[in-house]
């Protein structure tokens, strides 16, 4: 049995019927079509999947859908704006903190959700930040150096 | 005027944006109208016979569109060398490990078709299985193939020089074992494909992989298909490292219901399959005997080595050989001999994983040499200056350093990490140790016997003239290899960056033989280079023809036509673009005549102006069995310090700092470079320090998720000073080599000496955990009476 639950997503609301047992990542990679966030595990283990569930970055893979009955989600695909690339994307690319690029979407919504609690987070707070969050490429260096440029 | 334009710099990658801002593609963000999914049956037992299938109960679920065993999809073998071929897409007798394929289903959804696997009744007779070398090897120990006696996958013996001889003119001897344990690739995206066939019967299978080609012949081999009729496309791919490096099981499944079905067929595996899959670094038991002399010099080595292979082949025929031939180098080194085995056991497969083969075998040498060097009271880094190899140097077994910045990287590392202030100064607990490596900047050979060209590329000109379009079926997988090829034709054509597009991983745009080896950069590289020469010729000599002066008199540069000497009147060919350009508002003002106007007149002139450009190694390597495997036209080489320290009540080691410089020949993309030295040390540090796949005794992998299999985490990596070696390479694309896998080299070895310099323990068994570094501290202490 469906269940009508009602969000936003990206400042967009939604009224949408979903099964009681989809996740939130896959609502909005399969019925959304909102794939920027990954799906690495399915267990909570990889970070890929995070977003920003009123306020707090969560794995999306952990959160049933029905759970975001009434809140507010913010995905990748909600950082860009009409005048350009979010800054956090920006600082990923110039840094040279994306290889793959499977991690990338759940790494930049920690570090939003890192720099909108703490806009100036000491090196330790960057690595607690962006500790759920796993990168087999970058050894996380570039990740680091990303991070620390956006220090206010 | 600077040598390049665009090489060498730190060009934002042209993937990024994308990658950065969630519209980067990769397979399981694809959907087809109408598409099935797949789900795969799988052996729940490590060896059994398959005494029957019945798929009926399956076949009638609701939602069920088809299900396919050995039945549908015959009995041709495939995998990794065609000498070698010893697996089927399903079982057809019995089953080999805990994740061996039986069958598959398609379904109207996923859930329909795990519950329609669910419905599959397979009888089994359960056989004794093996889990180990020593159980495989035993007499009377059931066999997994039966062509291959005493579970022997493959053996190697090779002697270079003479090793009795030099072990007896050596002053010191030492022997050690060293063991490490079957890792993970544990890259973030798990494998994932989508088939579908066209109604003029053609397939295309798009797949998370590192090698279309390899996987459009294999599928198209095992289908029984014209190459021609298989096209395999490379989405964007969440990293491979090897594991990604053939084609898998699920890949063929997926073609077979999508040709039974009709329809798009999407498969993923889920995070715990990935580890039954399995195919990344085997278990290797080494031992070593270094033989050196009172000065240092180094004498002989002779290596043994077992591989814990798993059930099937894969890429351990190549792995056996790798392990012994690069160990050859980076030190002058005479007399060398190996003798390599590989055993099948009912494990799931090894195969490849970044630094294929030559990891431990690097760990257990380079922790002999600072052995070598406390005997003789002689600082570890003095005594591999002393022995290394230089630029022309050929090793015992044929691998020529045709450029070789060692002693710059171990020169860069003593200086970068103080080595001099800090070996023999540091407190009780606290360590430093040092390592070096080399590493093959691509495979001499392709993985079949042939002739083909390794890499072609096609770089096409748009017909305003403006943009170049670099077309390869190359393998972006994280690395950076698309802008490394965006970057070598800008440079070649001489426009900028932001002037070339480039699509890659398709099979339909040519042969590349993808990415493993640490081969693109060199090869692909090689390729791009020629079809963008090519190309800029062609508008060179429109050009010539038409200003009437010589080709040799122009060249292209940042976009311009550069001319030797005055510059010739060229307004009537500015007029006739202009004409051509009617409606735009950005005519050309400038005093120089521009690639683009030059480009479009040469289309004017001749069509489509396209450039083709292929690659392949010249010949290389010895005449001896097994010669082929470790040659490459070029190697890259690196030297690391790491510094650590150890608690010596708990065994707890904590790695403070890496310090590392990597000879890559000419730096392409400095960015990229560091990036794949920094991805390389932490690989290096999550085998080191706890990354280790663990069985049940029935075959099962135990931590089979990301929890528990602990890769390196943003808590755990320590500062990484990364140092760029620049070299010219002769045989490489403006002078450029490898820097993805023989960055891996130095680290295991360079943290092991480090731990013993901290706390006076040596260790031959990985991943270095408290227990055991805690263990090693107490049996030390009580050797020396120390309360």
């Amino acid at each position: 049995m469906k269940k009508i639950i009602h969000l936003t997503i990206n400042e967009m609301d939604y009224e949408i019927a979903v099964e009681p047992n989809k996740t939130l990542a896959d609502l909005l990679r399969y019925d959304l079509k909102l794939t920027g966030t990954k799906k690495g595990c399915d267990t909570g283990d990889c970070g890929a999947c995070t977003v920003i569930l009123d306020g707090d970055a969560v794995n999306s893979c952990l959160v049933l859908s029905v759970q975001a009955n009434g809140c507010r989600v913010e995905t990748v695909e909600g950082l860009s704006t009409d005048t350009g690339i979010h800054p956090i994307q920006k600082a990923f690319v110039e840094k040279g903190g994306i290889q793959c690029g499977y991690c990338t979407p759940g790494m930049i919504m920690s570090t939003k959700n890192l720099l909108d609690k703490n806009p100036n987070p000491s090196e330790q707070e960057i690595r607690e930040g962006i500790s759920g969050n796993l990168c087999r490429c970058t050894g996380y260096t570039k990740i680091f150096e990303a991070i620390e440029s956006l220090r206010s | 005027m600077k040598e390049f334009d665009i090489i060498s710099t730190r060009a934002n990658r042209i993937d990024t944006p994308d990658k950065a801002t969630g519209k980067a593609v990769f397979v399981d963000d694809i959907s087809r109208p109408g598409m099935l999914y797949g789900a795969l049956l799988q052996s729940p037992h490590a060896h059994a016979k398959i005494l029957s299938i019945d798929t009926s109960k399956a076949e009638q679920l609701k939602g069920v569109k088809a299900v396919i065993t050995a039945k549908d999809a015959g009995g041709i073998k495939y995998g990794v060398s065609p000498a070698r071929y010893d697996e089927t897409v399903f079982a057809i007798d019995k089953v080999r490990y805990v994740g061996d394929e039986i069958a598959a289903v398609a379904a109207e959804s996923l859930d329909i078709a795990l519950a329609a696997v669910e419905l599959i009744k397979v009888e089994y007779e359960i056989l004794p299985a093996v889990f180990t070398i020593e159980d495989a090897m035993k007499d009377g120990a059931p066999l997994l193939h039966e062509r291959s006696p005493k579970n022997l996958c493959a053996e190697v013996h090779q002697e270079f020089g003479n090793v009795e001889e030099g072990l007896k003119n050596s002053d010191i001897i030492i022997t050690t074992k060293m063991k490490n344990k079957r890792q993970d690739g544990a890259f973030i995206e798990m494998q994932g494909c989508i088939a579908e066939f066209d109604n003029l019967g053609v397939l295309t299978l798009t797949s998370s992989t590192q090698v279309p080609h390899y996987v459009q012949r294999t599928v198209a081999m095992v289908m029984g298909m014209d190459i021609g009729k298989v096209r395999v496309i490379k989405p964007y791919v969440g990293a491979g490292f090897g594991i990604k490096a053939s084609a898998n099981p699920m890949e063929l499944a997926c073609c077979f219901l999508a040709k039974k079905t009709k329809k798009p067929v999407k498969m993923n595996y889920t995070r715990d399959q990935v580890f039954m899959l399995a195919r990344a670094r085997h278990q290797f038991s080494h031992t070593l005997t270094t033989g050196a002399k009172k000065d240092g010099t180094l004498m002989a080595l002779k290596h043994e080595c077992w591989l814990d292979g798993g059930a099937y082949t894969s890429f351990g025929i190549a792995t056996v050989y790798y392990t012994g031939s690069l160990l050859g180098g980076p030190y002058k080194l005479a007399n060398m001999s190996y003798d390599g085995y590989r055993v099948y056991n009912n494990k799931p497969a090894c195969g490849a994983q970044r630094g294929h083969g030559a990891v431990i075998a690097r760990a257990a040498f380079e922790q002999q040499l600072d052995m070598i060097a406390e005997k003789i009271g002689m600082d570890p880094l003095e005594l591999r200056i002393k022995n290394m190899m230089e630029t022309g140097d050929t090793t015992c077994n044929d691998l020529n350093m045709s450029s070789f910045g060692m002693s710059e990287c171990i020169e860069a590392v003593r200086k970068g990490s103080g080595w001099d202030k800090k070996k023999g100064h540091m407190p009780k607990g606290k360590g430093i140790g040092m390592a070096c490596g080399f590493f093959v900047s691509g495979a001499g050979y392709p993985i079949y016997r042939s002739d083909t060209w390794h890499g072609t590329v096609i770089v096409k000109l748009t017909e305003d003239g403006g943009t170049a379009l670099v077309y390869t079926a190359s393998a972006e997988i994280g690395q950076g290899s698309d802008t490394a090829f965006a970057m070598i034709a800008a440079e070649t054509l001489g426009i900028p960056l932001e002037n070339v597009r480039l699509a890659s991983g398709d099979t339909d745009m040519g042969v590349d033989l993808g990415a493993y080896s640490s081969r693109q950069t060199l090869m692909t590289g090689h390729a791009t280079k020629d079809a963008a020469q090519h190309a800029k010729i062609q508008v060179i000599e429109v050009l010539a023809e038409q200003l009437k002066i010589p080709v040799e008199n122009m060249d292209i540069r940042n976009g311009f036509i550069e001319f030797k000497g005055e510059a010739p009147d060229f307004s009537e060919l500015r007029t006739r673009y202009i004409k051509e350009h009617r409606g735009w508002i950005d005519n050309p003002a400038s005093e120089k005549l521009s690639f683009k106007e030059a480009s479009r007149i040469a289309f004017l002139e001749r069509g489509s102006i396209v450039g083709t450009g292929k690659y392949k190694p010249h010949l290389l390597g010895g005449k001896f069995k097994g010669a082929a495997v470790g040659t490459s036209p070029a190697y890259g080489c690196s030297a690391q310090v790491a510094e650590v320290t150890v608690d010596m009540e708990t065994g707890q080691v904590t790695i403070d700092k890496i310090t590392d410089a990597h000879d890559c020949g000419r730096a392409i993309n400095l960015t990229s470079v560091e990036g794949q030295m920094q991805g390389s040390v932490s690989m290096g540090i999550g085998e080191t320090m706890h990354e280790e796949v663990i069985f049940d005794k029935q075959g099962r992998v135990l931590n089979h998720d990301l929890a528990e299999y602990k890769i390196v985490t943003s808590m755990d990596m320590p500062k990484v000073e990364a140092i760029v070696v620049e070299s010219d390479e002769p045989n490489g694309p403006y002078g450029a080599k490898e820097v993805g896998e023989g960055a891996i080299m130095p680290t295991i070895p360079a943290i092991l000496n480090a731990v013993y310099d901290a706390a006076g323990v040596r260790l031959y068994e990985l991943p270095l955990t408290p227990e055991r570094v805690y263990t090693a501290i107490q049996e030390y202490k009580e050797k020396n009476k120390i309360k």
